[in-house]
């Protein structure tokens, strides 16, 4: 016990040491694996990210290193690792499942504010995905509560991705609206209204609307979207962006209590600060996300146009936006409740 | 299987082609279609592509890890089911029906909450996970929890099939042979086993092809780590989601070959039994 | 059949019974009942008791406004009422296919009555995936009958439909051996005596079967309601309208609601045991006056 303690010491001071001046450890740097859990659609990037990963780190003298991915819903990855997935980070689709286990103790509650921009190193918004040629001339949100058009979304109380999506809505029809929160949920209600399937996550939504052939709009993640094009049906699709969306914040934090553990505080700190470096940043854009360095995002211009995009800060941050909208009870429950 | 005293009749009256007829086409219809579709998407590129999918180091480590699974909980089920039936269907004693009860009682327990009680227990949150946490032991999300809930979704497959048969035998052989002083073993090994034979092995088939198709319960324990945690199912799951639809439908499709080929080895051996006259036939008892 | 009673009928009565167990010349109780008891503590009754412990936190009512709840209620109706019905017709399907497969000789019997297991061993994503591709409108029987107006993917429809293939095998497991244990000879005694096919069938094979018939739709009902994998790809989700209960369960451990997960689980589990405890004392009740 005492020796294992002794060694997280000493692999804790090497680590600080290395960050300060690397190069100075080069030797005899132990093989480090590392989990990473993750939602859905990161599968493809995270995948070729590891890869770099493993190249830099060996480049900076840290040996060998693997990274094993995990990958759910975000909400379950969320509730494994409070329930003893011994992930060392957590790359999800939105802040509050890293809250979540941050308030059961796993991770430095002030976490967000540890990498640059609110450690999301990475963005996406909200996208209409529609069949090619746009049969039902969708353009914007009120296209959505038509009669006849049909919304494949997945469901906001096990998809994150889906809960950006029903805020994007709830966004625009209050701006639309001008404020008047019933009229507002009344639009979301009949959005949800002309919903034929509702997936437990993104990837499922996708499946039903490219595969089975189900609903005339997928309404979800732009990367999604555009991985679908890639993926499976190239000239069968179109992207239609409305005229206001929300920024999607994929935030990734460092299981503090998991990493600790396993003496890989290093690793996984070097791993996640290597998602904000120009290359890691231009494969997130390759990989259909939108990229936080401006360079990469000047490279990618024609692929993600900029769009007039709202926050999470709108709905007064992500335990609020939660308990008004997703909690039992909340707003997406009164939709489903007859009469 | 032959019934008893009965000759199978060939089809030859009108009433027998329409039932017969019917019960292929509804046969077709509900389990045919499904198990076509997934062969031939799995096919549908063509062998090489199908082929490609086991070449994957994720695809072979489920496969592994599936075979691991497998071959721990059918033969502690196994071993679980000759106990029982041995104490229940040779001995008298109160509160049988209750434990009959229990035993059938994974049946009707859904998938989710065969794979969620694991979770109460030794998730970290659970009952004993401070006490695995300081012992430094893993079960969830870790091999041993995908074991455990394979173990609770197909315990009473073999004691089902063992219990009835040997309530039915009757103890009197093996009254016969402890009279004339055999011990408890040669008993057990001399009488009891050859006669409960097939329906041992039986059960351990169709144990086996449950174990290792599990779904539900090992979905809520597994932590989906790729190469490690991911069993042949969840691969399946994990490549219909990457839009490897070929890849998920070749798994899929050597799972149900396992399956079929497990199932119709049962139905061989059956016939077995029937060609061994001296044999007593296994049946397929279904206790409730 | 004969099993099925032995294994149930209560021991007969002693006048006095001094031990809870009554004496035999056999050995090996101690270890056997020992072992059996060990596993069925910590493989059964461990985990159910961890399930039973949970929900209570917020006390009775907590669990009965989980359980109350107008979404939570839709699901359990929806799982239920679709695992009966499947239930129903997998009793008729069932008997139809036990009686072919025990009654007639035709070529590839062995390979069907392999099959019949099918459902059981396949692991329940893949028949989900094979039933949501088979069924939605781009597939082959998807496609048959969108012209007609049937929508049977992503509808309460697509539930039930999947659970026809789920229930199948206990209820053909349950009715075959005892089929083939009927005597010919009280068929062929009906038929002497005059009774037309159908007479015979339902007067002479029927109450026959009836037992095994009953326990293949309690197993066929609880597997059906607790459904999942096989369910879900094709159920289409609705709230309160094609929503199944383990996705509630799902659903509220999403949101750290383990309380509520619980109680849902457990309220399900205590439906299942019901039907099977009371389909076991009809059976109990039919053995008894059967040997009278």
């Amino acid at each position: 016990m005492s020796a294992d303690l002794s060694r997280r010491g000493l692999l804790a001071a090497s680590g600080a040491a290395a960050l300060m001046t690397p190069g100075l450890v080069r030797a005899a740097a132990p093989p480090v694996a590392l989990l990473n859990a993750s939602y859905d659609p990161t599968r493809e990037f995270y995948k070729d990210f590891n890869g770099l990963f493993a190249a830099d780190w060996k480049k900076h003298g840290g040996g060998d290193v693997s990274v094993r991915q995990s990958h759910d819903g975000s909400g379950k990855q969320a509730r494994a690792v409070v329930d003893g997935l011994e992930a060392d980070v957590v790359t999800l689709a939105l802040a509050y499942d890293i809250d979540a286990i941050a308030q059961r103790g796993l991770i430095d509650p002030k976490w967000q504010s540890r990498l640059p921009f609110n450690s999301a190193p990475y963005t996406s918004t909200i996208v209409f995905l529609v069949r090619k040629g746009n049969p039902k001339g969708i353009h914007d949100w009120l296209d959505l509560v038509r009669p006849g058009v049909q919304v494949i979304t997945p469901n906001p109380k096990t998809s994150g991705g889906a809960r950006w999506a029903y805020l994007a809505a709830l966004g625009f029809a209050t701006r639309h609206n001008g404020g008047d929160e019933t009229r507002a949920l009344g639009f979301v209600k009949g959005l949800y209204k002309n919903v034929p399937v509702l997936d437990t996550g993104a990837r499922g939504s996708t499946t039903t609307f490219v595969q089975r052939g189900i609903g005339d709009v997928l309404l979800g993640w732009e990367n999604e979207a555009l991985l679908a094009i890639d993926e499976v049906g190239p000239g069968k699709f179109d992207i239609v962006r409305p005229s206001m969306s929300i920024l999607a914040e994929p935030p990734v934090a460092v299981v503090d209590k998991v990493v600790d553990k396993h003496g890989t505080r290093r690793a996984a700190e070097a791993y996640l600060k290597l998602l904000f470096t120009e290359p890691a940043q231009d494969m997130a854009a390759r990989h259909h996300f939108r990229a936080r360095s401006r360079a990469v995002q000047a490279r990618y211009a024609d692929k993600f146009p900029a769009l007039d995009l709202i926050t999470i800060a709108k709905f007064g941050g992500w335990q609020a936006a939660q308990a008004k909208n997703f909690a039992d009870g909340g707003s997406f429950d009164k939709i489903y409740q007859p009469g | 299987m032959i019934p008893r005293g009965l000759e199978h009749r060939r089809v030859n009256s009108p009433t027998a082609v329409i039932l017969v007829t019917l019960a292929l086409a509804w046969l077709a219809l509900i389990i045919g279609a499904p198990l076509a579709t997934v062969v031939v998407e799995a096919f549908g590129k063509g062998l090489d592509a199908f082929l490609a999918a086991f070449r994957e180091p994720d695809a072979l480590a489920s496969i592994r890890l599936t075979l691991l699974v497998a071959a721990i909980a059918v033969p502690l089920n196994a071993a679980f089911g000759l106990a029982a039936a041995w104490s229940i269907a040779r001995f008298e004693f109160r509160g049988k029906a209750a434990l009959l009860t229990l035993i059938d009682l994974p049946l009707s327990m859904s998938p989710v909450v065969a794979g969620l009680v694991w979770v109460l227990l030794f998730g970290a949150r659970g009952w004993f996970g401070p006490l695995l946490e300081v012992a430094g032991v893993k079960v969830i999300f870790a091999v041993p929890g995908i074991i455990l809930g394979t173990i609770l979704v197909t315990v009473p497959l073999i004691a089902r099939e063992l219990i009835p048969l040997m309530t039915e035998q009757g103890a009197d052989e093996e009254l016969a042979a402890t009279t004339l002083g055999a011990g408890g073993w040669t008993v057990f090994r001399r009488v009891t086993l050859p006669n409960i034979r097939w329906a041992l092995l039986h059960g351990v088939l169709l144990c086996n092809a449950r174990a290792m198709g599990e779904f539900g319960a090992v979905s809520v324990v597994s932590g989906h780590i790729r190469g490690l945690t991911e069993t042949l199912p969840l691969h399946v799951e994990a490549l219909y989601n990457d839009y490897d639809f070929v890849g998920a439908f070749s798994a899929a499709t050597l799972l149900a070959g396992l399956a079929v080929v497990t199932l119709v080895a049962k139905t061989v051996l059956e016939q077995l039994i029937r060609a061994g006259q001296a044999v007593k036939p296994a049946q397929e008892l279904a206790i409730p | 059949m004969v099993a099925l009673d032995a294994a149930f009928a209560p021991a007969p009565l002693k006048p006095a019974r001094r031990s809870w167990r009554e004496h035999s010349a056999l050995p090996g109780f101690g270890g056997a009942f020992g072992f059996t008891l060990l596993y069925v503590g910590l493989i059964i009754l461990l985990p159910l008791a961890a399930l039973a412990a949970r929900p209570w936190e917020h006390g009775l009512g907590g669990v009965v406004d989980a359980i109350l709840q107008p979404r939570t209620l839709a699901a359990l109706r929806l799982s239920f009422l679709a695992a009966a019905g499947a239930a129903v017709v997998n009793v008729l399907t069932g008997l139809l296919i036990a009686w072919v497969l025990t009654r007639y000789d035709f070529p590839g019997r062995g390979v069907v009555d392999a099959l019949v297991d099918l459902p059981f061993a396949l692991p329940t994503a893949v028949a989900g995936i094979a039933l949501a591709t088979l069924y939605s409108p781009g597939g082959w029987i998807g496609s048959l009958l969108q012209p007609v107006g049937l929508k049977v993917a992503y509808t309460p429809v697509g539930v039930f439909v999947a659970l026809l293939a789920v229930g199948l095998p206990f209820v053909v497991r349950a009715v075959q051996p005892v089929l083939e244990d009927l005597d010919a000879s009280l068929e062929e005694a009906a038929q002497t005596l005059g009774a037309r096919p159908l007479q015979t069938f339902s007067r002479v094979i029927l109450p026959a079967l009836t037992p095994a018939l009953l326990t293949g739709f309690a197993l066929a009902f609880a597997r059906g309601a607790g459904e999942y994998g096989s369910v879900i790809f094709i159920a289409g989700n609705m709230p309160g309208v094609s929503e199944i209960a383990p996705l509630v369960i799902v659903t509220r451990l999403e949101g750290y609601d383990y309380a509520g997960a619980a109680s849902v689980g457990l309220a399900m589990l205590a439906v299942s045991l019901i039907v099977l405890v009371a389909v076991n004392s009809i059976q109990v009740a039919l053995s008894r006056r059967g040997s009278r």
